[in-house]
């Protein structure tokens, strides 16, 4: 099972993340998983009877204004890095908590390299899978790089001029 | 001078902090090149043909002489005894060992400098007009503004990882020096009916494989909403702009496919979401940068110095120096003077250590220790007083800053090309020397008068060669090097792409083409008429005829 660190902690993943071509065939009714955009556009009616938590992730071009009306469905949103220089789902991530106010986890994924996380933070992310061969344990410090910061952005509401 | 306060500081000792770190883990084998190359170019540094190079932020081209004095260190102990200053107003080092970096960080961030996203796909160093709070066609100072600006764009968290590079510069006089209309964003202080302050905003700008100049996307943006509808723009960018394809990937690309019209609507509806929120600015935080800014006080003179006047008029050597390097002032009596980087010989915008010194020195006896780097590739004293000027003059003589050549053929723009650039197809340093020497009698040189040649090593444009008028561009035919010419760029108000002469020429060509250009000029320019001129008026065909004639 996989480590992920979710708020300031590294903590065991409960959550079964399915492939992008998965299909609603052989779905357990019970279970945490997160699902590709496609599978939730298509089955959301036989998703939302299942037992298990439910979960939606979205590629780097898939668009968060395509799951707004849904949010109340999903604990867990993860936004994909398909790589970490990619940055369209840092777009996403601010316009899920600070427009259409998504309240639930919302996890970094795929790509996801410890000196991003300062950023992915203050976009709005509160847990980050990292890539397998990165050690969670380590990256934590990396929540911390700056002690200030000048933009209002999720984390924090004010710009620093209107705090200094 | 905007002064760091205690949080300014600590963001960018942070920095220097967390990069020290990024190079520990780097050397421990913790991460792959691939892995570190976009932490080390948002810190400005590449690896280049021969040793990593580091770029300096000298955010819109602000120095004072302490900040020289640091740099001037910084060459003499971690690099070969050399800067150079950038096409974008920023300063290169050559030769820093990357072990190095960190601790030059360190120093940097005592002078309240950084390398702060100097490279990589995030929001580049914010430039504007050298002659900036002096000019006499100034509407607003845009230096208060360029600080707000780089102050939003540092660590700006959703926009770290962009489709690309990316360059906003802004102008507040009546001619555009900070060539506004060839960057990703370009702002333009206006005054609207009601006399009050905004921006015209251009947008999709730059030079490059696919040059263009920038379209205006929204006349007339009120100062209040500057940073919500800047992050609009990005985020519409950041969203939409390719990212498939590298050279297709800068926002000119993304305005030309959707037209700037359909752009500026998507732009406009996202605008609408952030527009009034916390980001916008308020009359309290301007007037808490503008007062860094304010001029300084000066000695109140009634006229122009007599004393200079009857030196110009005694002294050739004196008067043809002021009439190229001296700008006039907004303050009577007083002047800007342009440090020429440019003799013959050296490679453009190259300063050594000892001259850095002597820059600060000069800064602090006659500029009240306020100096500022050009993206014409000089330094400029902002404050000269004009009784001082012959005696400035002899000591810039001294320092070889004395080439009077400000505005004409020799202060050629340049990149390092392919001495020491690893993206260059050919060589750029050794071209501009040859048309140096080619031109190097004084009198000619003036006779030919104001002309911008501007010299790229390949396609990136570091150079500007689009947008000089004449440009040179280094390319590679079968692994050897040749070049392309264009002429009639333009980079102010009315910026303008040059046209392609004709098939390219080989290097030791290249002085003999550019003498044909000028004699084409020269025989056919009215009394009043530039290079830029007299191309204008009679196209491209002549100079064409002159150049390709002689090659049968």
């Amino acid at each position: 099972m996989q480590q992920i660190i979710k708020g300031n902690q590294v903590v065991e993943d409960t959550w079964q993340l399915l492939p992008k071509d998965a299909s609603i065939e052989n779905l357990t009714n019970s279970g945490d998983i997160i699902v590709p955009l496609a599978l939730w556009l298509e089955h959301a009616h036989a998703l939302k009877a299942r037992d298990g938590g439910l979960g939606v992730w979205l590629d780097a071009d898939e668009e968060a204004e395509s799951i707004i009306d849904d949010l109340q469905h999903f604990q867990v949103i993860a936004l994909n890095f398909p790589v970490f220089s990619d940055g369209r789902n840092y777009s996403n991530a601010r316009l899920l908590r600070d427009r259409y106010g998504y309240q639930g986890e919302l996890r970094s994924i795929g790509d996801v390299l410890r000196d991003q996380l300062f950023f992915m933070h203050r976009c709005g992310f509160d847990a980050y899978a990292l890539r397998e061969d990165h050690d969670p344990h380590a990256a934590l410090a990396s929540l911390q790089d700056f002690s200030e910061v000048y933009q209002a952005a999720t984390d924090q509401p004010l710009p620093l001029f209107r705090r200094r | 001078m905007y002064i760091y306060d205690e949080y300014d500081q600590r963001i960018v000792e942070d920095r220097a902090k967390q990069f020290r770190d990024q190079v520990r883990r780097y050397l421990a084998g913790e991460f792959s090149e691939a892995e570190f190359l976009p932490l080390r170019l948002q810190n400005g540094l590449y690896i280049q043909r021969y040793a990593p190079m580091l770029r300096i932020a000298v955010p819109y081209g602000v120095l004072s002489s302490e900040r020289l004095r640091k740099l001037a260190h910084i060459a003499r102990h971690y690099d070969k005894g050399f800067a150079h200053i950038t096409t974008r107003q920023n300063i290169h080092f050559n030769w820093p060992n990357l072990e190095d970096v960190p601790d030059i960080l360190e120093e940097l961030a005592s002078v309240q400098m950084h390398a702060i996203q100097t490279s990589g796909n995030c929001i580049r160093n914010t430039t504007t007009d050298q002659f900036a709070g002096i000019a006499a066609d100034e509407l607003i100072d845009p230096r208060p503004w360029c600080e707000i600006v780089r102050q939003w764009s540092t660590f700006h968290p959703e926009f770290a990882f962009l489709p690309r590079k990316f360059k906003i510069a802004i102008n507040g006089a009546e001619e555009d020096r900070a060539a506004i209309g060839i960057h990703d964003i370009g702002l333009n202080a206006v005054r609207n009916d009601a006399g009050e302050l905004g921006f015209q905003v251009l947008v999709g700008g730059g030079l490059g494989r696919t040059p263009m100049v920038g379209a205006e996307i929204r006349a007339f943006l009120p100062w209040q909403h500057l940073l919500t509808y800047l992050e609009a723009i990005l985020r519409v960018y950041n969203r939409y702009g390719r990212r498939d394809n590298k050279f297709k990937a800068r926002i000119k690309i993304l305005v030309k496919a959707l037209t700037p019209a359909v752009f500026g609507e998507k732009v406009e509806a996202e605008w609408q979401n952030l527009k009034d929120g916390s980001a916008t600015l308020t009359e309290a935080e301007l007037q808490r940068v503008a007062k860094y800014f304010v001029t300084p006080e000066l000695e109140s003179f009634a006229g122009d110095d007599a004393g200079y006047l009857d030196k110009r008029s005694s002294d050739q050597g004196f008067d043809n120096w002021a009439m190229r390097n001296v700008h006039p002032h907004r303050a009577p009596g007083y002047a800007a003077v342009t440090l020429s980087l440019k003799p013959t010989a050296i490679s453009p915008g190259d300063i050594s250590d000892k001259q850095l010194d002597a820059a600060a020195d000069l800064a602090d006896d006659y500029s009240l220790g306020e100096i500022r780097s050009t993206h014409y590739q000089n330094l400029v004293l902002p404050y000269v007083r004009q009784k001082d000027l012959y005696e400035v003059w002899q000591k810039c003589r001294q320092m070889g800053f004395a080439t009077p050549n400000i505005g004409l053929l020799t202060d050629i723009i340049c990149c390092p090309g392919g001495d020491y650039c690893s993206l260059a197809n050919a060589k750029s340093i050794p071209i501009a020397e040859s048309i140096q020497r080619q031109f190097d009698d004084l009198d000619y040189l003036h006779d030919i008068g104001e002309l911008e040649l501007n010299i790229s090593g390949c396609m990136n444009a570091c150079g500007h060669h689009h947008v000089g008028h004449i440009g040179i561009l280094g390319v590679d035919k079968k692994g050897q090097e040749f070049y392309q010419v264009s002429l009639g760029g333009k980079s102010g108000r009315d910026a303008a792409i040059g046209q392609i002469l004709g098939p390219s020429f080989a290097a030791d060509q290249m002085p003999t083409v550019v003498q044909k250009l000028i004699d084409v000029y020269v025989q056919n320019r009215t009394p009043e008429e530039r290079f830029i001129d007299t191309f204008e008026r009679i196209g491209m065909a002549p100079y064409k005829e002159r150049v390709y004639a002689a090659n049968h």
